[in-house]
């Protein structure tokens, strides 16, 4: 069996480790290195040895967006550390598992981030519906403010850090890290022009990194372990574990923390195959806004660089399968009216570029599309690609809609044709 | 400078700017919404997207919107090119897809940003299939409409609204293709420059509600480059007329003065100008049935009967006015003789005035025109609520206090226009803003730290802190407590590059305007260029001042003296300036009383004779603002009946009299020359607009739109023929659609369209660079310039009385809605004036048993005025504060003793 840092020691019960339970496994012993003798630049450092790239989605160097901090007498001040907790992805729920399990992991992560960039103040941003995550964070920051991990000097060391809680009220956009600063800021949740970045103009204007909870969920591991041993534990050259996930009509869904680099083939196995008498038909890679892979992928490495190869994106790394029972067009309906809904409204193309193609794949889904619907959802997806919206909200939701009309471009024609779901008797 | 290759060719650009201001700068055609020149940019919209090119050898490319992209030297970008094309005519499809296809119904069409878009970008044909959604709209109060279907969401509304103007009640909500700009409920948008959203918004959500009473086509309006008559600022506006009525005010952009803004007095205030309460012909009274009644008369009789009373040896008193034009007053002037003409102030404005002007005209300290008020790092507010006196004063100071976190922004390597990071830095972090008042003020909210006292106390402090900058200028005896303030506010105002020290008469304090200057001057003596900035009460307050001369008290002992039988009231209602009594007097007195004046006021209707005057929209004529800046107002349309200026009526007047000769100042011109000869001190207004013989390309320019429709067929229910057109023998502008129409100078023009470019932001196309003059520089000419070393002493401190006995001291509060003479009567207007009240501390209240909202009798000058009362908790102790102005409230003469008792109830 694998290394498992950042699971192993979540009980299986559904319970959630304490404090004492987290410290009798090594919990906290990275703040007192770090704190005990660190320069907040050897943090960053050792960051960026690991090879940590942001498990959020995009795949960034974490090392590398912190350094991007202005740091030394003369920064901005107060420094802000948010954790993005939002987690909307459809598809996507392995934050939860480490809110859940580990609270106390997270937290370690948030102080070691905190120090790395000198942050005084951190946000962790939590999906709304994330009510048991809820309880036991307040409880955890409880117990850690009470042992002296989080308030004024912290251990001693004179490091101060506030670290609070904030419920989102529950958009997918409040998960993109502008949007999310201006949801903190009580804003409306619009993302904001890039540049300047966070790390520079941040929450009130201060610079700000904005990470993934199991981004900093990995970070106790690399200070306490090294960088090279983060890189051990990955099959590729970017370090570590990664959470992946199943879910769809396969046997066992959920969710594995594996080395980097695992295959879809290996996941597929874990999840113990496709229900009896349905085929793998597509394969959404990491949460909803990536780009269909198929049957013909199982050898396919998950990491950041090779799933791009395939013409897809590793994205939050939890996969959804499509069988081949399960209409494709239904399918996209069901993700683009979501992308639809969940769009802030604040640019043109996707505000209202992404109702016209919900309406146009309910039309086909229902039996009254016309063959220039085709036509006009490929344009689309050109349309409302990267680099015309405001922000990747857009562009996702393009991802499995282009890549479905062309694996499943029989699906669409045959609805179309047929003037019916296939599917639907 | 930066060259950039547009489609290939090497062009000029500024450095810093974006890319989109750049293709503006240099005419191309690039569509855009979310933009807008005052706002900044936030790509929203995508509708100004461009190809960029990494080199010459990039044949891909990749879009970017031009408005969120920096110009740099050497960069390649293309307008022309297929995709981006493509992508922008489908920006429009999207916006289409909810858009009502209702253009012949909406009052934007015609001049509607989405309609000039969507032809540009070449979007034809609509290809989305499915139901629209609809909206259901609000009430938003008397100015404004709101039609939501119709929304593009651009978020101009919301960022002009509440970013730029500071409004708290107007907002974006819901999300996705659902999300709607409107208030919480319905309700009266609660901003005073909530009309500018008319002009902001690029389509037909925001309209005009005043106008759609007498809708008028944009291309049907007659039109001529004019002036706001409802404050002293002096904002450029274009009056539109048709069928004889005055339909609506725009802005009429000019960088040294109002921008692209205008207050709600200003744009919503016009409609006195259609009251059918005007005289329209001369009336003289007569006795029918026992009763004096206003019988019309012809204009011959009229100058035949009237002229006489100024024959040679009879004597005339003239009162004139701070709301005529200095054409009209100096007519008046020229009438009775300079020696027999008083101003139309009563002796405490006048005194006012006199001391605000002394101070400009002999003083260091500059005054910054109402534009530059913008450019100031520190501000200190005297005695003033500027968004009720002043209101673009105090729209343009609410910007000033973003340039501190604009500049930190900008050391961030943020460019000013990239808004959304700009405005961010502008949360957290104010520029210095000081405000002394008696009574909380509009501004508060972006203020630094207030101070509410009454004027002595204004003053003191005003005096300390003129004495921490220079310990030359006298010292003010003050508790520890302001003395603290005054060096926090004297640190601020050294500390920053440009200074400004903001003031006027609404105190009714000259200590509070002379504290005021000491504090400029005191920084101008320590090498800080401060500004100095007086309100003033009238559209031409300052211009009469200029003019020198006694007040209405004079006139009365004048009168009183006897001597003369015929007194003269040009447009000056006596009975809002000084008490009844004296009016009464001074009617009585002569024996001949003779108004000449646009409105039917209360001194109108007990004048013997009354003559029709022209309002601005139907005259010539030139009004000197707060600063002394000359402006001239164009004459729109001709007016009914005999109505004409009042210059004229007096020119008329005096060539009937045998003063003057029958052809004397025919001409508009030969009477400014006339003018100016006489007075030194106006000189310069000979160049605030070209003169009547002025041609482009040997023609004049029209006043209407060459689509300017039915000419032939709108006076058909008279006459069939096509009437002529009516000359206009003042003005280089022609009443009709023929003439010149392009290359038009900055002071003739009023209507600003150029091909493609139907709607209010046709503006950046006339304007030297974005946000620049107007080509060809802005009209108006300054008046008033500093004496840089001017060794005018410190005027002495007050001594502070800040006890008080049993009676309170009275003061007034102005309201930007009610306050002044003519807007009042404006219905929309009307609506949002102010019940009387009279307003205490709530402390001083609660000591008397008083409670807000208890009926009470102020007893002021032996009148007793019953009204409600209003508690505040931080104004200034010791005073009663009554709203000023409002129609049918007495004259009260401030600041005046009163005494507050409880009404009986009955
Ligand atoms: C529409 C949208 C939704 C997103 N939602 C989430 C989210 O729920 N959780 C998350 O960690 N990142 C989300 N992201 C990515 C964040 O913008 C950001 O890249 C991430 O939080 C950075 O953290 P990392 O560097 O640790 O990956 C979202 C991005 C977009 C465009
Ligand atoms: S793409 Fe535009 S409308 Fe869509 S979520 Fe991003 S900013 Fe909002
Ligand atoms: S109401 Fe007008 S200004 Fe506001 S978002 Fe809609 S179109 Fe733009
Ligand atoms: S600020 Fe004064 S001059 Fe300007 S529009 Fe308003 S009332 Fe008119
Ligand atoms: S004008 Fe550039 S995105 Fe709106």
């Amino acid at each position: 069996m694998s290394e498992r840092p950042l699971t192993e020691h979540i009980p299986t019960d559904g319970s959630a480790l304490s404090l004492k339970d987290y410290e009798r496994v090594g919990g906290y012993a990275a703040v007192r290195t770090a704190l005990g003798g660190l320069q907040p630049a050897d943090v960053t450092q050792c960051v960026k040895d690991a090879g940590l790239r942001g498990r959020g989605g995009a795949g960034f160097p974490t090392g590398v967006k912190w350094a991007l901090v202005p740091m030394g007498p003369e920064a901005a001040k107060p420094k802000y550390l948010v954790v993005n907790a939002d987690e909307m992805e459809p598809g996507t729920f392995k934050d939860r598992w480490l809110l859940e399990g580990n609270p106390h992991q997270l937290i370690e992560g948030i102080i070691l981030a905190s120090f790395a960039i000198q942050a005084e103040i951190s946000y962790i941003f939590l999906r709304g519906e994330y009510t048991v995550a809820q309880e036991r964070i307040e409880h955890a920051l409880h117990e850690a403010y009470e042992a002296g991990y989080l308030g004024e000097n912290i251990l001693g060391s004179g490091f101060n850090l506030g670290t609070y809680l904030h419920m989102s009220i529950g958009r997918y956009i409040c998960g993109e890290e502008t949007a999310l600063l201006n949801a903190l800021e009580g804003k409306r949740a619009t993302p904001r022009t890039k540049p300047p970045f966070p790390q520079i103009s941040g929450l009130w204007g201060k610079p700000t990194i904005v990470n993934n909870v199991e981004t900093l969920c990995n970070i106790p591991h690399i200070i306490n372990k090294g960088a090279d041993w983060y890189k051990s534990v990955s099959k590729t050259p970017n370090g570590g574990t990664k959470l992946y996930g199943v879910s769809g009509k396969v046997k066992k869904p959920g969710l594995w923390e594996l080395p980097l680099g695992a295959t879809v083939g290996e996941l597929m196995d874990l999840a113990g195959g496709m229900r009896d008498g349905l085929a793998l038909r597509g394969i959404i890679p990491g949460g909803a806004s990536t780009d269909f892979l198929g049957p013909e992928h199982l050898e396919l490495q998950m990491d950041f660089d090779t799933v791009p190869k395939a013409g897809s994106r590793m994205g939050t790394g939890t996969m959804i399968i499509l069988d081949d029972k399960t209409c494709p067009v239904g399918m996209i309906r069901n993700l683009t009216q979501f992308f639809s809904q969940e769009s802030c409204g604040w640019c043109t193309p996707c505000r209202d570029g992404l109702p016209w193609l919900e309406k146009t794949l309910a039309a086909i889904d229902e039996g009254s599309g016309v063959p220039d619907d085709i036509n006009h959802l490929k344009r689309h997806v050109k349309l409302l690609g990267p680099g015309m919206t405001f922000c990747a909200l857009a562009p996702g939701a393009m991802a499995p809609l282009g890549s479905a009309l062309t694996r499943f471009a029989e699906d669409f024609e045959r609805h179309i044709r047929e003037k019916r779901c296939p599917w639907k008797n | 400078m930066a060259i950039i290759y547009i489609d290939g060719k090497p062009l000029e650009t500024q450095d810093g700017q974006n890319l989109l201001e750049a293709c503006i700068e240099l005419g191309l055609n690039v569509p855009y919404f979310c933009w807008h020149p005052a706002l900044g940019s936030v790509g929203a919209c995508r509708q100004c997207a461009v190809k960029q090119y990494r080199d010459e050898n990039d044949k891909q490319g990749r879009l970017v919107m031009s408005c969120m992209t920096l110009v740099t030297d050497g960069m390649r970008i293309s307008v022309d090119e297929s995709e981006s094309k493509d992508f922008r005519a489908n920006i429009i499809d999207w916006m289409m897809t909810n858009h009502p296809h209702d253009c012949p119904v909406c009052d934007e069409g015609g001049e509607c940003h989405l309609q000039d878009m969507t032809l540009m970008t070449g979007h034809n044909y609509r290809t989305y299939r499915f139901k629209k959604k609809t909206y259901v709209n609000q009430n938003l109060g008397p100015f404004i409409n709101h039609e939501m279907n119709r929304c593009i969401q651009c978020y101009r509304c919301v960022r002009y609204y509440k970013d730029y103007a500071g409004g708290h009640d107007l907002d974006a909500f819901a999300s996705h293709n659902h999300v709607y700009f409107g208030r919480h409920e319905d309700g009266v948008l609660e901003s005073e420059f909530s009309g500018n959203l008319v002009e902001v918004c690029p389509t037909g959500v925001f309209t005009d509600k005043t106008l759609k009473e007498h809708f008028t086509r944009r291309w049907d309006y007659t039109t001529a480059p004019s002036v706001c008559v409802h404050c002293a600022l002096g904002c450029n506006i274009t009056p539109g007329e048709r069928y004889g009525k005055l339909r609506r005010i725009r802005n009429r952009y000019n960088r040294s003065v109002n921008g692209y803004f205008l207050c709600d007095r200003g744009r919503y205030g016009y409609e006195f100008v259609n009251s059918d309460k005007r005289p329209k012909a001369p009336l003289k009274r007569q006795m029918i049935d026992g009763k004096p009644v206003h019988v019309p008369m012809t204009r011959d009789e009229a100058l035949s009967e009237i002229g006489k009373f100024f024959s040679n040896g009879s004597k005339a008193i003239g009162i004139g006015s701070p709301r005529a034009s200095l054409e009209a007053n100096f007519a008046l002037r020229a009438l009775v003789g300079a020696e027999n003409f008083y101003l139309g102030l009563s002796k405490a404005d006048g005194k006012l005035l006199s001391a605000v002007l002394e101070i400009v005209l002999s003083g260091p300290a500059r005054q910054p025109s109402l534009g530059e008020l913008k450019d100031h790092d520190a501000v200190l507010i005297l005695g003033e609520d500027m968004t009720n006196v002043a209101p673009i004063a105090a729209l343009n100071i609410r910007q000033s206090v973003n340039n501190q976190p604009r500049a930190n922004a900008k050391a961030m390597g943020i460019p000013e226009w990239n808004d959304l990071p700009v405005r961010r830095a502008m949360d957290t972090d104010r520029g210095p803003l000081f405000i002394a008042s008696v009574a909380p003020t509009r501004l508060d909210d972006v203020a630094t730290q207030t101070f509410h006292a009454t004027p002595d106390g204004i003053a003191s402090l005003g005096f300390a802190i003129a004495n921490f900058i220079d310990p030359q200028s006298p010292a003010a005896n003050v508790s520890g407590e302001v003395r603290a303030l005054a060096q926090q506010i004297a640190t601020a105002l050294q500390s920053a590059q440009k200074p400004l020290v903001v003031s006027g008469p609404s105190c009714r304090s000259e200590a509070v305007i002379q504290a005021a200057a000491n504090i400029a001057w005191a920084l101008c003596r320590k090498a800080k260029p401060a500004g100095i900035y007086f309100a003033a009460p009238e559209s031409n307050s300052v211009g009469l001042g200029l003019f020198g001369g006694a007040n209405i008290e004079n006139a009365a002992e004048a009168l009183r003296k006897g001597g003369a039988d015929t007194l003269v009231v040009l447009e000056n209602d006596l009975y809002r300036r000084v008490p009844a009594a004296l009016v009464d007097e001074l009617l009585s007195l002569a024996k001949h009383v003779l108004v000449v004046d646009h409105q039917y006021s209360a001194t109108a209707q007990k004048a013997e004779y009354v003559l029709p005057g022209a309002t601005f929209a139907e005259g010539d004529g030139t009004l000197v603002n707060n600063i002394g800046r000359a402006q001239r107002m164009m004459q729109v349309f001709n007016p009914e009946g005999e109505i004409t200026e009042s210059w004229r009526w007096l020119r008329r007047l005096r060539a009937a009299s045998g003063k003057g000769r029958e052809d004397e100042w025919i001409s508009f011109d030969s009477f400014l020359h006339a003018l100016v000869a006489e007075i030194p001190a106006f000189s310069h207004i000979l160049d605030a607009a070209p003169t009547a013989a002025f041609r482009v390309g040997g023609l004049k320019i029209p006043r209407q739109s060459h689509r300017y429709s039915g000419r032939t067929a709108m006076k058909a229910n008279v006459a069939v023929s096509e009437t002529g057109v009516t000359a206009d023998p003042d003005s280089p502008m022609s009443f009709s659609m023929e003439g010149f129409s392009m290359m038009t100078p900055a002071a003739l023009m009023s209507s600003f369209w150029t091909p493609g470019w139907n709607s209010a932001q046709s503006i950046t196309r006339f304007q030297e660079e974005v946000n620049g003059p107007l080509e060809g520089g802005d009209p108006g000419v300054r008046l008033i310039e500093p004496q840089p070393d001017s060794a005018v002493p410190y005027f002495d401190a007050v001594e502070t009385n800040e006890s008080h006995d049993a009676a309170w001291t009275a003061l007034p509060l102005y309201h930007i809605y009610g306050s002044e003479e003519l807007s009042a009567s404006s219905p929309a207007v009307a609506e949002l004036s102010p019940k009387p009240y009279a307003m205490l501390h709530s402390d001083d209240a609660r000591a008397r048993g008083l409670l807000d909202g208890d009926a009470v009798t102020v007893k002021i000058d032996g009148q007793e005025i019953s009204t409600s009362l209003k508690t505040n908790d931080t104004m200034a102790r010791g005073v009663v504060c009554l709203p000023a102005g409002l129609e049918d409230a007495p004259y009260i003469e401030f600041p005046a003793a009163a005494e507050i008792l409880r009404s009986v109830t009955s």
